[in-house]
């Protein structure tokens, strides 16, 4: 976010509301935040790159090795032969670059904070949930609920995606490069969703804020989510985004799909001072 | 939770109860309960048919100690009713102690040959048809396969269930598969809850079908063979059901020559599914599909309200 202002963000749409609550205050300084490291994260060096076989690890000894390696400072971790199972990579809270040479299955890299991971096959459900910073890029197709609560980074899916993608995403940005199931967006706070390929039916339904990019048809829109206008800083966005990751819009960014909340029932955070009287 | 696998080897046979076993072995931890197999071996040419019965519960074995003379009692008394209505035992196979596998010839009409056998009290037929071949137990994927000598079994495809035991109880009438009465050959498994049970039950059973259990997933059994009944082929019947069968769900249906699934149209039940050219698996969970393919293949999620059907 650091060459964004608020003017142009606020432009582009990424947070236009104005709120008010609990939800609202600040707990750290943003110019705090470019330097904050978890006491327990691992200082690293990226040119220290380690690998290792997990075919006949289970879950617990594989993240055990991440850590391990993590701790004698190793910066570039291979994980081959994952073998779909769940919760690989998770919490990690420093920068790192890890590569799992194979499939994830459920819960894969979620709870992060700064990793840059990239998984040459496949994802399960709900990979990536409540990212908040770091890159998840996956070669192949990623299952229902990809990105769930994403607060932050960069989470792209090169392949198709199922049902419910970025479903509460409170920030950071979701690309998936072919389809993705119904539901996707729902509840969506913040943030951007790319989707370069066709959409399930109730896009955005319920959606607080953000931007959904659709590049190929919508089967239908959700309850408050409607078309915005395209900018010329979406365009931008759009364009240097996908170029990152080597993807490209099917029919140009330009002629993408632009769906945003009608904010027709966005009242939560009104209502927020009036419960906790009530409670008080 | 439960969790639920298919496969289907196109053109050929393949030792699918070791397939089937390994591919449920990895899900156990979605249902510790009971395991469940649907397995399409040899098709019965002409007037043979392949019957698996239990005479007792598992947990009966622990009821006192005339439980084995009772169970004798049951034995004998299916075997006299097949006699009485003409249908030829050409081999008998004790599973367990509780559970037999037959083959047996027979012209006349097998639905009223099996409600004569189910007639007799506590006994259950779990399936009769041409190829299918229903096995289900209490305890994981290995304890059943190992109990019912189910490596080496040889055929074109499977269906398999782990139950984790939500809405009725832990017995072998309550676990998965279902078959679909009086449709020989046509089993399910599911994972999800369905809200209209009660009403789809009263509705079939108006129509003569028979449940066996409280299981909802029962109903989609049920449910399936009646539209079959009704003139609808197997998709046509599945597609229906998206429409009609409300709740979550995810559920793979079997039948002589095919294996379909079918997801509701919330998609809140997961499915994985791998499809080349000779060959389908599906899984609650990739892991299962890894079991049996350790290399690195492309897998993906099937879609809301979406029905595929896969021939043998």
């Amino acid at each position: 976010m650091a060459g964004l202002t608020t003017a142009k963000s606020t432009l582009a749409g990424m947070h236009t509301e104005k709120l008010s609550g609990r939800t609202q205050q600040r707990f750290f300084s943003p110019e705090e935040g470019e330097n904050y490291v978890y006491p327990w994260a691992y200082s690293v060096d990226y040119d220290k790159t380690a690998d290792f076989d997990a075919a006949d690890m289970d879950t617990l000894a594989i993240n055990k090795r991440i850590r391990e390696l993590m701790n004698e400072g190793y910066g570039h971790i291979v994980v081959k032969n994952p073998g779909a199972k769940h919760s690989l990579g998770v919490g990690i809270l420093n920068r790192l670059k890890l590569d799992f040479e194979g499939s994830l299955g459920y819960f894969g890299c979620g709870l992060i904070d700064g990793p840059n991971i990239r998984i040459s096959g496949r994802v399960g459900w709900s990979c990536a949930e409540n990212m908040m910073a770091g890159t998840v890029v996956i070669e192949n197709n990623a299952g229902s609920t990809f990105g769930a609560a994403i607060r932050g980074g960069d989470l792209v899916c090169k392949g198709d995606a199922g049902a419910r993608i970025g479903i509460d995403q409170k920030g950071g940005s979701i690309i998936v490069g072919g389809n993705a199931g119904a539901f996707c967006g729902f509840m969506m706070q913040r943030g951007r969703m790319v989707i370069l390929g066709n959409t399930g039916k109730n896009l955005g339904d319920s959606m607080y804020d953000g931007i959904i990019y659709v590049g190929g048809t919508i089967r239908d829109l959700g309850v408050d989510a409607v078309p915005g206008e395209m900018t010329e800083l979406d365009c931008q966005w759009l364009d240097r985004k996908l170029k990152m990751y080597g993807l490209s819009a099917p029919r140009g960014v330009k002629n993408m799909t632009k769906i945003v909340s009608g904010k027709q029932l966005w009242n939560y955070d009104n209502l927020e001072p009036v419960e906790k009287k009530i409670a008080l | 939770m439960c969790g639920i696998a298919g496969l289907i080897h196109r053109g050929k046979k393949s030792d699918i109860g070791t397939e089937m076993t390994a591919m449920l072995q990895a899900l156990k931890h979605r249902g510790p309960d009971s395991t469940g197999y649907a397995l399409y071996g040899p098709e019965q040419k002409g007037n043979k048919y392949v019957m698996r019965f239990k005479v007792a519960e598992q947990e009966d074995l622990g009821k006192g100690f005339d439980i084995t003379d009772i169970m004798a009692e049951r034995k004998k008394a299916v075997d006299a009713r097949l006699k009485e209505m003409d249908a030829k035992v050409t081999e008998r196979e004790k599973a367990t102690e509780y559970s037999y596998r037959y083959l047996f010839t027979y012209d006349g009409d097998v639905k009223k040959l099996i409600d004569y056998v189910e007639d007799i009290d506590d006994v259950e037929i779990l399936s009769v048809g041409k190829a299918l071949e229903l096995i289900k137990d209490l305890g994981d994927a290995t304890r059943v396969s190992d109990q019912y000598n189910l490596k080496g079994f040889k055929g074109t495809h499977a269906i398999g269930h782990t139950r984790m035991a939500t809405e009725s109880d832990v017995d072998i009438r309550s676990a998965h598969p279902y078959w679909a009465y009086p449709f020989s050959d046509v089993s399910v498994v599911h994972n999800g809850q369905l809200t209209n049970y009660w009403i789809g039950r009263r509705e079939l059973e108006r129509r003569g079908h028979r449940f066996m259990s409280n299981c909802d997933s029962e109903l989609i059994a049920v449910y399936l063979a009646d539209r079959m009944d009704r003139g609808d082929d197997l998709e046509e019947a599945m597609r229906r059901s998206i429409d009609e069968l409300d709740g979550v769900f995810t559920y793979v249906v079997a039948t002589a020559d095919a294996l379909g699934m079918a997801k509701d149209t919330m998609a809140a039940k997961p499915m994985v599914l791998y499809e080349s050219k000779d060959f389908i698996a599906m899984a609650s969970e990739e892991v299962a599909i890894r079991s049996i393919f350790p290399h690195e293949i492309d897998t993906f999620d099937p879609y809301d309200g979406e029905v595929r059907v896969w021939r043998a």
